[in-house]
């Protein structure tokens, strides 16, 4: 694998049931640097992100072809811990969903999934609450009211502590699916700051539906259509001057 | 490009699989065990009450107290009662549910229904034996017999229809409601052509445990004109329809719950054997409806 490759996808294909989500797609996501998804509904970018920790087969009829290597290793492989594999790719969702417990709790909840008690005693976990939270710039507006459920944040104050959460892990890579479309203009602004902050840190695989947000807040795209990849080029080059004639046209908007 | 594996799981973490595992083998082993005493309890009245099962059993009349013949007269009194109960249970409970669901505003008059229907069904069955005596035979007059017995029953069970009425209609999503609004349906249209249809499966729910409480409850019916003994005619229609509206009625349960313990010297077979078309009786019932339920979930696609 080259340097500076983070996620090798090589004929990778995904059937829900018999229906071929993805068809045998290729791929080099590079490492230290965001990279969106898109194209249109159905074209199969959200499936191919959940792809690269394993998410999707949860859901049962799921079936899978091809490699996708993440660290030197196929992730599909039969070896692999999905739990150990999910440690060092998080995933953000749509919708903000931190869980129902107090904000303290949803940062140090992957620590206590996946360290023994004595690795983490309370100076331990309050350490990576306060890096993380100060990581995601929630210290100062939070620290006083750790204690709080978090499903009482604001909006962005909950996706921020989503990606909050998944920092103590010290992840590599982080996925992000939509990350701001629950979001106001605002929160918007906000989110994509932390997310170029974060891209010192970690590798950034985002999918997006905003065309405007692609173009701002990534350094590469990967555009795809019923579930092929047509073009992977760095950002400014599939806007200023696409190769294929189905990226410049939905580019231009003329479908969508 | 190194071989080795990076994602192979840290002993914490194997241990926690472990942990896992056995969290679903004791959720598994619980949920068999519970199959357990089901079995066992059906499998000692079968083979108890095998020797009294005939056809002659289940058509013959009662006689010598319940020691020999048959079972039919309690058998037709356990049917016409649940159906009559029923009758007048469903409509009211599922308009009352639906009213609570679609239309009632969130006040305390609401709660203060929600909260008399809860406390009802609270109610002892004894209690609600009671009420029936002194509402419908002590205060309006009515004689004891069929029609008020299942009045008595339907008091008791209507907490359970509105219940799952209410929670059958909760679970039909929101935005169909607003397709309907939105073409200019009104509400009371919006109920009948899409929210209840689709909620029928839930209200069959509740249906399914009157019919099995109905079926199932002495208390209520003893004091409101379930006898020992009537004598049923011996063929043509009043076989098959032995009993008005007003008069006393034999019933299953009641019918099991004096040979067993006030007729002295009762054949085992006898007792076992009544039990046994009972419990025969609502868990066919239970399961026509079962199927009726999953036939319809099958239709739904969201």
């Amino acid at each position: 694998m080259q340097d500076g490759v983070s996620i090798d996808i090589r004929d990778y294909s995904l059937w829900y049931g018999k229906f071929q989500a993805l068809l045998g797609v290729s791929a080099q996501i590079k490492r230290g640097i965001i990279t969106s998804l898109i194209g249109p509904s159905g074209c199969g970018k959200t499936t191919l992100l959940r792809s690269f920790n394993r998410i999707n087969e949860r859901y049962g009829n799921v079936t899978t072809q091809g490699h996708i290597t993440i660290l030197g290793k196929n992730i599909l492989d039969s070896d692999v811990s999905v739990a150990a594999l999910r440690k060092r790719v998080g995933m953000v969702f749509q919708r903000p969903n931190p869980l129902p417990i107090s904000i303290y709790e949803n940062v140090v909840f992957g620590m206590k999934s996946h360290l023994p008690q004595a690795e983490r005693p309370r100076a331990v976990l309050d350490q990576a609450v306060e890096s993380a939270l100060r990581e995601v710039s929630l210290w100062d507006a939070l620290k006083d009211g750790l204690d709080r459920r978090a499903t009482e944040l604001t909006l962005e104050q909950q996706q921020k502590l989503c990606i909050a959460r998944l920092l103590p892990l010290k992840p590599d890579i982080i996925l992000m699916d939509e990350p701001c479309s629950a979001l106001d203009a605002s929160g918007i602004e906000r989110i994509e700051e932390l997310i170029t902050e974060l891209k010192r840190t970690f590798t950034i695989v985002m999918v997006t539906h905003n065309m405007a947000q692609a173009r701002r807040a990534s350094d590469e795209c990967i555009f795809m259509l019923m579930g092929e990849i047509i073009e992977h080029t760095p950002t400014l080059d599939m806007f200023m001057n696409p190769q294929n004639s189905k990226t410049a046209a939905y580019i231009e908007g003329r479908y969508g | 490009m190194s071989s080795a594996n990076p994602f192979i799981p840290s002993s914490y973490e194997l241990n926690k699989e472990k942990r896992a595992r056995r969290a679903k083998w004791s959720t598994l082993t619980v949920t068999v065990a519970l199959l357990i005493p089901v079995a066992l309890i059906l499998t000692l009245i079968a083979l108890k009450a095998w020797p009294a099962l005939s056809w002659d059993y289940l058509t013959g009349d009662v006689s010598r107290s319940g020691a020999a013949g048959g079972i039919w007269g309690p058998l037709m009194g356990t049917f016409y009662l649940t159906l009559l109960c029923l009758a007048i249970v469903a409509p009211i409970g599922i308009l009352a549910g639906v009213y609570i669901h679609e239309y009632a505003p969130d006040n305390a008059f609401t709660r203060a229904i929600m909260i008399a229907v809860t406390s009802l069904a609270g109610v002892p069955s004894i209690v609600h034996a009671l009420f029936g005596l002194g509402a419908f035979v002590a205060t309006l007059g009515m004689p004891k017999g069929l029609l008020t017995a299942a009045m008595t029953l339907s008091v008791m069970t209507l907490p359970v229809i509105i219940t799952s009425t209410r929670e059958a209609l909760s679970s039909v999503p929101k935005n169909f409601r607003e397709a309907c609004w939105n073409l200019g349906a009104s509400r009371w249209q919006t109920i009948r052509t899409i929210v209840l249809p689709n909620s029928f499966g839930g209200i069959l729910t509740g249906v399914i445990l009157v019919i099995a409480r109905a079926a199932g409850e002495t208390a209520p019916i003893m004091f409101m004109g379930a006898v020992m003994w009537l004598r049923i005619a011996p063929a043509g229609p009043e076989r098959l329809m032995p009993y008005g509206l007003n008069d006393e009625f034999m019933a299953l349960s009641n019918h099991l719950n004096l040979i067993s313990k006030d007729i002295p010297g009762m054949p085992e077979q006898m007792k076992f054997g009544s039990a046994l078309v009972l419990l025969t009786l609502i868990l066919f019932i239970n399961g026509l409806a079962s199927l009726v339920r999953l036939r319809l979930r099958r239709r739904k696609r969201w």
